[in-house]
């Protein structure tokens, strides 16, 4: 009935079927380009990590070998731990940077009170210290609602004075590292594999399951993606911050364990550092850094193709500090190849 | 620029535009004009691709396929500035104006006059400014910082921004969203000014009213297609509604089912919060709808947030059912039976990057388990079961939230609160934004509910919606509450009345 006094139902100009034609066609190949854009959005990840692997194998041919691949992904296992932890911390939407530092303080302490008190008890201690200082964490970034780039970076400095003190500048080691089960964590094998590979293998798929199939893991991401409808769902905002916090930080006592155990001493900085290669694994595994999205297994892959390059940069015989040129540009291109995806265009004049 | 003849030419002309985004074909094959010295109403309910068609005209989109026209010339506009360039200028709805910059910054931001070295000839800049407020009329300087201005002078700094160029088409969407009535008369009177010199004008907008006045022709956008242009001399409200929302819509009221009452489910005696709202008693049974009405700023939101453990009451008492409560956090009101549907979804409602299914049933994941685990089937179920109450439209529930449109999100946050099964239930603007066939979707609804035994509190700030939803009905002005209404005693003068603070008969 309102047909009847349209002015036109259709619009002037569209006479030109032999022209619209023309730009379906383009519309078709346009398709094709973005279903395959669409995949590397997706999978870019995956498919980086392939060439790369590939471009090492071809260079050298002992990149391939178990023993190397091995011996790769137990040397990753450290940062990978602490990169699992801040990948749940960022996804609730903040920052850790404090991370390098505290494996610093709990590998002085692990290892210090080893001798002292027995491996058992050292341990505990380590665990329930360092979980001390996430807790610091998550009051100030939680509760207190500070900026977390700014906490942690302050923490960052604080625990490496807390560290100095401690130990009175002095590094520490383990007298007799032959005659301690504690060599278990960071030279020992559980069914012939590295237990340090086994402990980031377990940690991952714990963390993993924790955030995505648990209540705990939705509440993060909600926090993460927003956190005032994640208050007016009756979420405790605060709490959810802070246990964050406690489970990054866990994971650098469990970090710790591994790297006292494999050096069976340690210097007072030896984590030092550690802060941004964990940040990369975690950016390079597509967790964003506004939060609210990522996920744990993409955190394991990025923190692996860190380590593959930096393995096969080493093999190619290239010298040691080549690997942090090349590390800055790959997590450049990550980041840069996302956001492209996501709007669809390499340069944009609005975000 | 001349006056336009006879038969004026299109000004801008688009042809066949499509533009898909994942799951969903926003525009289908739509061609539309704007002649010279017109003004041309563009409509739709939300999700009818009407955004998406000005961002294509604006150059923040570029279409799939299709081509646009500007005067019969084919362009491409690959950016906003390109789009300005070629005399396409966009009035947002959502204002982008750098807030501490001057107002003749603003104006000509990006493209600055310029004296040697590159300094900037203030001079020059603030006297082109002048001129231009002054053709706009405008009650302020061009040395004003933009973030001392009101919403509305805002607004005519974004079309003095519009006059720097040789526009030939303005496209302003939903500009008179934030403006007062006497704001308007003068916004009105620009865009006619505007159309005299030739510009063609895309008008875009959900007031009827408005697009009575100043429309000559009324184009109608439904689920991304053209749906018809109608010459508006020549047609009615109906009959563009009808074109809208492809049915005809349900304008009457609901029907009075007296003393229909269950027992009191919530009431409130003497609540304050601080200076936000002062003495404030109200009850209301299961069964009930209970509106709230007033000003913005008379108090009405704070009200909800203190009932949803949002703020902490510095006096007074909540009782619920028959146990005196203090509900000290959103947990604690969720427990109690208080379900809240804030007033901006995007910021309070949702996590839009999450998908439909996790938005629903956030509130309630912690109770959704089998052992440690979240129930996918529990999950699915639920939102299944709201999906279908509520016409939710959505490929799955895969679809993250921010994709949807603003009456489908809306839907979300009510499903996400109808699910927790609450006793009290308080919606606060439940149809802000969204367009009249979700509005009246979600109107029944909230008759549906109380009638099922939902005590409901709606808050408004129009009046049909207050009138058609609720049973009674509390005036508020400057947080206090100036009268409480009977449904039927209410006129437009008494209503209007109490919520201005004129005549003060107070009926606690």
């Amino acid at each position: 009935m309102a047909q009847t006094r349209l002015e036109s139902a259709r619009m002037p100009g569209a006479e030109d079927p032999a022209g619209r034609r023309g730009e379906k066609g383009g519309g078709m190949a346009g398709k094709r380009l973005k279903a395959v854009t669409g995949v590397l959005a997706r999978q870019g990840i995956l498919v980086a990590f392939a060439l790369f692997l590939i471009g090492f194998a071809l260079g050298s041919d002992r990149f391939l070998s178990a023993d190397n691949i091995f011996s790769v992904i137990r040397a990753s296992a450290i940062i990978g731990v602490m990169a699992l932890g801040v990948t749940v911390v960022v996804i609730g939407g903040n920052l850790d940077l404090s991370v390098g530092s505290m494996l610093s303080f709990s590998t002085v302490l692990v290892v210090d009170l080893h001798d002292k008190i027995g491996p058992g008890p050292a341990i505990l201690v380590t665990v329930l210290a360092t979980l001390c200082l996430g807790a610091v964490n998550g009051v100030l970034v939680g509760v207190a609602r500070l900026n977390s780039l700014i906490v942690t970076l302050g923490m960052l400095s604080a625990i490496q004075g807390l560290t100095l003190i401690y130990s009175g500048g002095k590094n520490v080691d383990i007298a007799n590292p032959d005659g301690t089960w504690f060599s278990l964590f960071g030279r020992g094998y559980i069914a012939d594999i590295p237990t340090p590979i086994v402990i980031f293998g377990l940690a991952a798929i714990v963390l993993h399951v924790a955030m995505a199939y648990t209540p705990f893991g939705r509440r993060i991401y909600a926090t993460g993606g927003n956190p005032t409808a994640a208050v007016f769902s009756g979420i405790r905002r605060s709490r959810v911050v802070f246990s964050t916090y406690l489970i990054s930080a866990f994971t650098v006592a469990i970090a710790a364990v591994i790297l006292g155990s494999r050096v069976m001493g340690s210097q007072n900085n030896v984590g030092q550092g550690y802060e941004l290669q964990v940040l990369a694994g975690v950016i390079l595994g597509g967790t964003s850094l506004l939060g609210g999205s990522g996920t744990i297994w993409k955190t394991v892959i990025g923190v692996l193709i860190l380590g593959f390059i930096q393995n096969g940069l080493l093999l190619l015989g290239f010298q040691y500090y080549v690997q942090w040129l090349v590390t800055w540009v790959v997590i450049i291109l990550a980041v840069w190849l996302d956001i492209a995806a996501k709007r669809g265009r390499l340069l944009s004049p609005i975000a | 620029m001349t006056a336009p003849d006879k038969t004026p030419a299109p000004a801008l002309r688009l042809e066949g535009i499509v533009k898909t985004f994942p799951g969903v074909r926003a525009l289908d094959d739509v061609s539309f004009e704007v002649r010279h010295g017109e003004v041309h109403a563009l409509l739709g309910e939300n999700g009818a691709g009407k955004s998406t068609l000005m961002k294509v005209l604006a150059g923040m989109y570029q279409p799939d396929e299709g081509r646009i026209f500007i005067e019969e010339r084919p362009v491409t506009m690959r950016s906003p500035l390109e789009a300005k360039a070629r005399g396409v200028v966009l009035i947002h709805q959502e204002l982008s104006l750098a807030e501490e910059m001057s107002v003749a910054e603003n104006i000509y931001l990006g493209e600055l006059p310029r004296r040697s070295f590159g300094r900037v000839d203030w001079k020059t800049l603030y006297a082109n400014a002048q001129a231009i407020l002054d053709r706009l009329k405008c009650g302020f300087g061009p040395k004003d910082r933009v973030g001392s201005l009101s919403i509305a002078n805002r607004q005519m700094v974004e079309i003095a921004r519009a006059l720097t160029v040789d526009a030939k088409a303005v496209v302003f969407d939903e500009p008179t969203a934030s403006l007062t009535d006497a704001e308007k008369v003068v916004l009105f009177d620009i865009i006619n000014d505007l159309k005299a010199r030739g510009v063609g004008i895309v008008y875009i907008s959900h007031r009827m009213d408005e697009i009575f006045t100043l429309a000559d022709r009324i184009s109608v956008l439904r689920d991304g297609a053209h749906r018809g242009t109608l010459i508006a001399a020549e047609t009615d409200e109906d009959e563009v509604i009808q074109l809208m929302i492809g049915r005809k819509l349900d304008l009457s009221r609901h029907e009075r089912e007296a003393a229909n009452l269950g027992a009191v489910a919530l009431r409130v005696e003497g609540l304050s919060c601080g200076s936000l709202f002062e003495d404030v008693s109200f009850e209301v049974s299961e069964g009930e709808v209970l509106g709230f009405y007033g000003l913005v700023g008379a108090g009405r939101t704070e009200i909800a947030e203190t009932l949803f453990g949002l703020r902490q009451p510095t006096a007074g008492s909540i009782r619920i059912g028959d146990e005196t409560v203090s509900v000290t956090s959103p947990a604690d009101a969720i427990a109690r039976g208080i379900s809240l549907v804030p007033e901006s979804r995007k910021e309070q409602g949702l996590v839009l990057g999450m998908n439909c299914r996790d938005n629903i049933t956030l509130p309630q994941v912690g109770d959704l388990t089998s052992g440690p685990f979240v129930s996918d089937g529990a999950e699915v179920a639920i939102f299944d079961q709201y999906r279908d109450l509520l016409k939710i439209k959505t490929p799955s529930w895969r679809q993250a939230v921010g994709n949807l449109s603003g009456g489908n999100q809306q839907k979300i946050v009510i499903g996400k609160w109808l699910a927790m099964r609450p006793r009290i239930l308080i919606v606060d603007e439940p149809t802000r934004g969204i367009d009249v066939g979700s509005k009246s979707e979600i109107h029944a609804l909230i008759r549906d509910l109380a009638k099922s035994g939902y005590a409901v509190i709606v808050i408004s700030s129009e009046m049909p919606e207050v009138l058609h939803v609720s049973d009674r009905i509390v005036a508020m002005y400057h947080g206090r509450i100036t009268r409480t209404f009977d449904v039927d005693e209410v006129t437009e003068d008494n209503l209007v009345a109490a919520i201005s603070g004129i005549g003060q008969d107070k009926v606690a």
